[in-house]
């Protein structure tokens, strides 16, 4: 028996696991690349209210181009200002915000809505999979933006309503990958012997099967939050994102963009800024998916 | 007369490269195969033996290489070959043979297209030659109705016709070297029974030289001339099937074959003795014999000094032993400990089942069907299940897969209803009460030991909430400073070490989960626990001591044991009684030595016969069952049995529905033969005296 329980190795403590997890991350340039992108915009929004920022409302001087020093009071605008005199800097900062907070939102709710009908249609199959399959494919059938415009349009433009369309959009998609995970998952001896000794449906659903499928998981869930990064933007360009005047990268985009031929750093910036946070997202997906398929 | 060997390894050595940096698979290797001999090498899982397959056919994968040595085709050394060459050679003259044989099949083409391809490919001939090859050789692999098979795609037959396909498509190009990795480990006994035996009439035949390599010393024993033992990636004893199997001089493989239950072996004479221990991982080998901390002879300074080699025992030249004491070796001296199976009084009955059916109703969605009206078909997957168990008592329920153990299991834990029939625990009948709508204590007392280690503890909680929870569940305990004591005492029950409770299940290997599993099934003090192939994921060598252990704890507690298994050597060794299924009928029951003593019934006949021994003084006789088990949508009519039976009488079998016939004493057979034959029956496995006295 001594030999059998040679591997003494001591359980580590939760924090250490999470720095043993964010090692491995060092196995993969991508993966690590694409994490500096996403750390770089939250770092940004999360020191926003205290960096020495021009107010992103206030309107200053119109049409300064980037790194113009002959600002009125002396100061310096780096990114120039837009047609209405606003500080570009400032408003990207702020926009990250907006941009963070909603695509986490938005992506966390969709995932609980999508997992849980995941998880319900899987494991219990029957008529509630034939019902929520049924409603999935329904959801999946309309062509997104049209279902994101329905519903804004409808409920009008806020926050709450852009998580609303968000997870109409991908709780569906969402509830395919988990239901094929728990199809799979359920025929595990653990969770007959859940079943043999009396657990009900739902201690299995979210304490037997749930936590098994979070590898692949977090991979989706990693290039879902690049997509609502886009939605979001997308939703901002057509006049259908959060409300006014707060600053938002996909508005930002439309309000400028007639002025490209002579001003065209007022929407390259925010483009630039847009496309640099989806790119994180899906590089730190392709690396965690690399490094997943390691082991 | 001296031959150049087919195929010769001299030092092999073959690396991965991982994560972790080098890891040496195989180091050392030597064999050499003689045309038209059969070479087995046996070992348990991790040991490298599928390497050397791999590297033979130099198909490492990415990160794998050989690292030192050569091996010798026809006497060219294979490393230095090109791709082209290589190429040329697999296939027409190395043909390998794989465990899962849908694997090697392509699902999308018909058989008779993949057979045709390898003439087409390595040969000159037309279409039509390599169909008529391809047909000669699917009647040389004994498939009934060839033109056919020919016609169809892998999924519509059989595994074990899938397996003949896959040995006709090696065979079709005439090769000088076969391979054959596990080539029955995913099949019925006696279906693999057929495969061996074709095996062994193709080498002669064909004057093909085999590589076969097997976990299982009895299959090794039908199949080769000369064996290797390797263990954790090195061969630790070689010589011919008579030298090893008879004069064994290695302590690793005398525990092997110590630790599996042959027909010898008895419960009080001679116990079975496992190996303590478990395969030290790649980076974690000691210095010196690799296999010395599980050595029972293990002397410090002598066993972890430096590298050993491999040597030859005196006056036998082809015999060697990587072992520094072998000469010295008393083998009385040992002081591994047996596993002790006391005769155990059984009490009351506990579980009674009378008549439970079961029977599976499938929805056919085709059109046709509809119309017809036929579109509901009933899988009678149990039929007439009559049987008691005793307090303390064993019961194995042998039988192949789709007999209906299993679902005669999921009636027993109530994740199913019985269709008809009771089920009486303790005087209650819970044929129709569901999981859920049993008590606690109820669910506590019929608890269940699951098939595969890697899948019965999940993955993602720590061992001891695991344990804690079916404490808590069945209401054994609720304070949670009294849960914790009761989780240390099911961990000191299955002899693990307390601190386990904190790790989690991946920290764990195949043996210790399984004791976790049976901690977890005896947390409720259960009247009785099903116990479905408990130990036949794991190595030979942790089997003996997971086996030990759950009878142990079962005498202790007087537990009844449900022991769910297809292995007869193992039922005969621990079982008081056996109930012999096939497709859902009961075919046989009786005491152990009722079972395995004639009168037979010819099912069981015919598993007897099929069970590969690894003993030579062991003579069984030798019956082949033809074709597979039928399916149970499907099943013929009258005697389940009567498709494949080599005993059949006559039409009989074919309408009526064999009677239950009373040897006496209970011992129960289902078959419609007359008393005389059943009386001129002869005990299928014979143990040659003298020999076996030993």
């Amino acid at each position: 028996m001594t030999a059998e329980t040679q591997n003494n190795d001591t359980t580590p403590s939760a924090l250490g696991k999470f720095f043993t997890s964010v090692g491995l991350l060092r196995e993969s340039p991508i993966a690590i690349f694409g994490l500096s992108l996403i750390l770089f915009w939250v770092i940004l929004a999360i020191l926003a209210p205290i960096l020495p920022l021009y107010d992103p409302n206030a309107p200053l001087e119109p049409f300064k181009f980037p790194l113009d020093g002959s600002a009125k009071n002396d100061g310096l605008y780096w990114l120039g200002t837009d047609h209405k005199g606003r500080d570009i800097l400032s408003r990207v900062i702020f926009g990250a915000q907006q941009v963070l907070v909603w695509a986490t939102t938005a992506t966390a709710v969709a995932y609980i809505v999508g997992m849980l009908m995941g998880v319900v249609a899987g494991y219990l199959g029957g008529w509630w999979d034939e019902v929520i399959s049924f409603i999935s494919n329904i959801l999946l059938s309309f062509p997104v933006i049209v279902l994101y415009i329905i519903i804004i349009t409808y409920l009008g433009a806020t926050g709450f309503n852009i998580v609303l369309a968000v997870t109409f959009a991908s709780a569906p998609g969402i509830m395919r990958i988990v239901r094929g995970l728990v199809l799979d998952l359920r025929t595990r001896d653990y969770i007959f012997a859940a079943q043999t000794r009396g657990e009900s449906p739902l201690y299995i659903m979210i304490v037997e099967l749930l936590p098994n499928a979070r590898g692949p998981l977090i991979v989706d869930a990693c290039l879902r939050l690049g997509y609502t990064t886009i939605t979001i933007a997308m939703l901002g360009y057509l006049g259908l994102g959060l409300p006014p005047p707060d600053p938002d990268w996909g508005k930002m985009i439309a309000e400028t963009q007639p002025l490209g031929s002579f001003a065209g750093h007022m929407a390259v910036v925010p483009a630039v800024a847009i496309s640099s946070l989806v790119l994180g997202f899906n590089l730190l997906a392709d690396g965690l998916r690399e490094i997943s398929m390691k082991d | 007369m001296e031959q150049t060997p087919i195929l010769e390894c001299r030092n092999l050595c073959i690396s991965y490269d991982t994560r972790g940096g080098e890891i040496p698979a195989v180091i050392d290797f030597n064999m050499k195969v003689m045309p038209g001999k059969g070479v087995g090498i046996v070992g348990e899982s991790g040991c490298g033996k599928s390497t050397v397959a791999l590297a033979i056919m130099q198909y490492l994968g990415s990160n794998g290489y050989i690292k030192s040595g050569e091996i010798f085709f026809h006497g060219r050394d294979m490393r230095t070959m090109s791709e082209e060459e290589l190429r040329s050679i697999r296939g027409s003259k190395i043909a390998m043979i794989y465990q899962e044989p849908m694997a090697s099949l392509n699902p999308s083409m018909k058989i008779g297209e993949q057979l045709a391809e390898v003439p087409l490919y390595h040969e000159d001939v037309t279409k039509e030659e390599a169909m008529q090859r391809a047909l000669e050789l699917l009647e040389a692999v004994k498939l009934p109705d060839p033109p056919r098979i020919l016609d169809s795609y892998p999924h519509q037959i059989s595994g074990g016709q899938q397996q003949r396909v896959v040995i006709a498509m090696a065979l079709l190009s005439k090769p000088d070297l076969l391979l054959l990795d596990e080539p029955t480990t995913a099949l019925d006994v006696t279906v693999e029974r057929g495969i061996v035996e074709l095996v062994n009439e193709i080498s002669a035949e064909f004057g093909t030289a085999m590589v076969y390599i097997s976990h299982n010393l009895g299959l090794i024993l039908e199949t080769c001339d000369r064996v290797t033992v390797m263990y954790s990636g090195e061969a630790v004893e070689d010589g011919t099937v008579e030298e090893v199997f008879d004069d064994m001089k290695h302590p690793y493989t005398s525990g092997l074959f110590a630790s599996i239950p042959l027909p010898g072996a008895d419960k009080n004479e001679r116990p079975l003795v496992p190996i303590p221990g478990q395969l030290p991982l790649p980076h974690q080998r000691p210095t010196g014999c690799y296999f010395g901390p599980r050595c029972a002879f293990f002397r410090d300074g002598q066993c972890n000094q430096e590298k050993l080699p491999m040597r030859t025992v005196e006056g036998n030249e082809g015999h060697h032993v990587r072992c520094v004491r072998f000469e010295e070796i008393d083998w009385s001296e040992g002081d591994h400990t047996s596993v002790a199976v006391k005769s155990v009084d059984s009490g009351k009955v506990v579980l009674s089942v009378r008549n439970m059916k079961k029977y599976y109703e499938i929805k056919s969605s085709s059109i046709l069907a509809m119309i017809r009206g036929d579109n509901v078909k009933t899988v009678k997957a149990n039929e007439n299940i009559n049987f008691d168990a005793r307090e303390a008592e064993t019961v194995a329920i042998v039988g192949e897969s789709g007999c209906g153990k299993s679902t005669f299991a999921k009636v027993l834990m109530g994740l199913e209803d019985a269709t008809d029939g009771e089920v009486i625990l303790n005087g209650k009948d819970l044929g129709q009460i569901p999981v859920q709508k049993r008590s606690p204590q109820t669910v506590g007392h019929l608890q269940m030991v699951f098939q595969n280690p890697f899948d019965t503890l999940n993955p993602s909680h720590s061992v001891g909430s695991q344990i804690a929870r079916v404490i808590r569940k069945f209401g054994v305990e609720k304070d949670p400073n009294k849960v914790r004591e009761k989780v240390n005492d099911l961990l000191d029950l299955v002899k693990l070490p307390r601190d386990f409770a904190h790790r989690r299940p991946r920290q764990l290997s195949g043996g210790q989960k399984q004791r976790i599993g049976i901690a977890r099934a005896f947390a409720g003090n259960p009247a009785v626990v099903v116990a479905d192939e408990p130990v036949s994921a794991l190595d030979v060598s942790v089997q003996a001591a997971v086996t030990g252990l759950l009878t142990e704890i079962q005498n202790d507690l007087r537990s009844t044991l449900l022991f769910i298994s297809h292995d007869l050597s193992v039922v005969r060794y621990l079982s008081d009684r056996v109930v012999v299924m096939y497709l859902g009928h009961i075919v046989e029951q009786g005491t152990t030595d009722e079972v395995f003593s004639p009168p037979y019934h010819p099912y069981t006949e015919a598993l007897l016969s099929a069970v590969p021994i690894a003993d030579t003084s062991v003579e069984q006789k030798q019956i082949i069952l033809e074709g597979d088990i039928p399916s149970a949508v499907n099943p013929p009519p009258g005697c389940p049995f009567q498709t494949r039976c080599p005993r059949k009488i006559g039409s009989i079998c074919e309408t009526d529905v064999p009677p239950v016939k009373d040897m006496g004493n209970g011992h129960m057979v289902t078959c419609h033969l007359d008393t005389d034959v059943f009386e001129a029956m002869e005990p299928v496995i014979v143990m040659q005296e003298g020999e076996a006295a030993e």
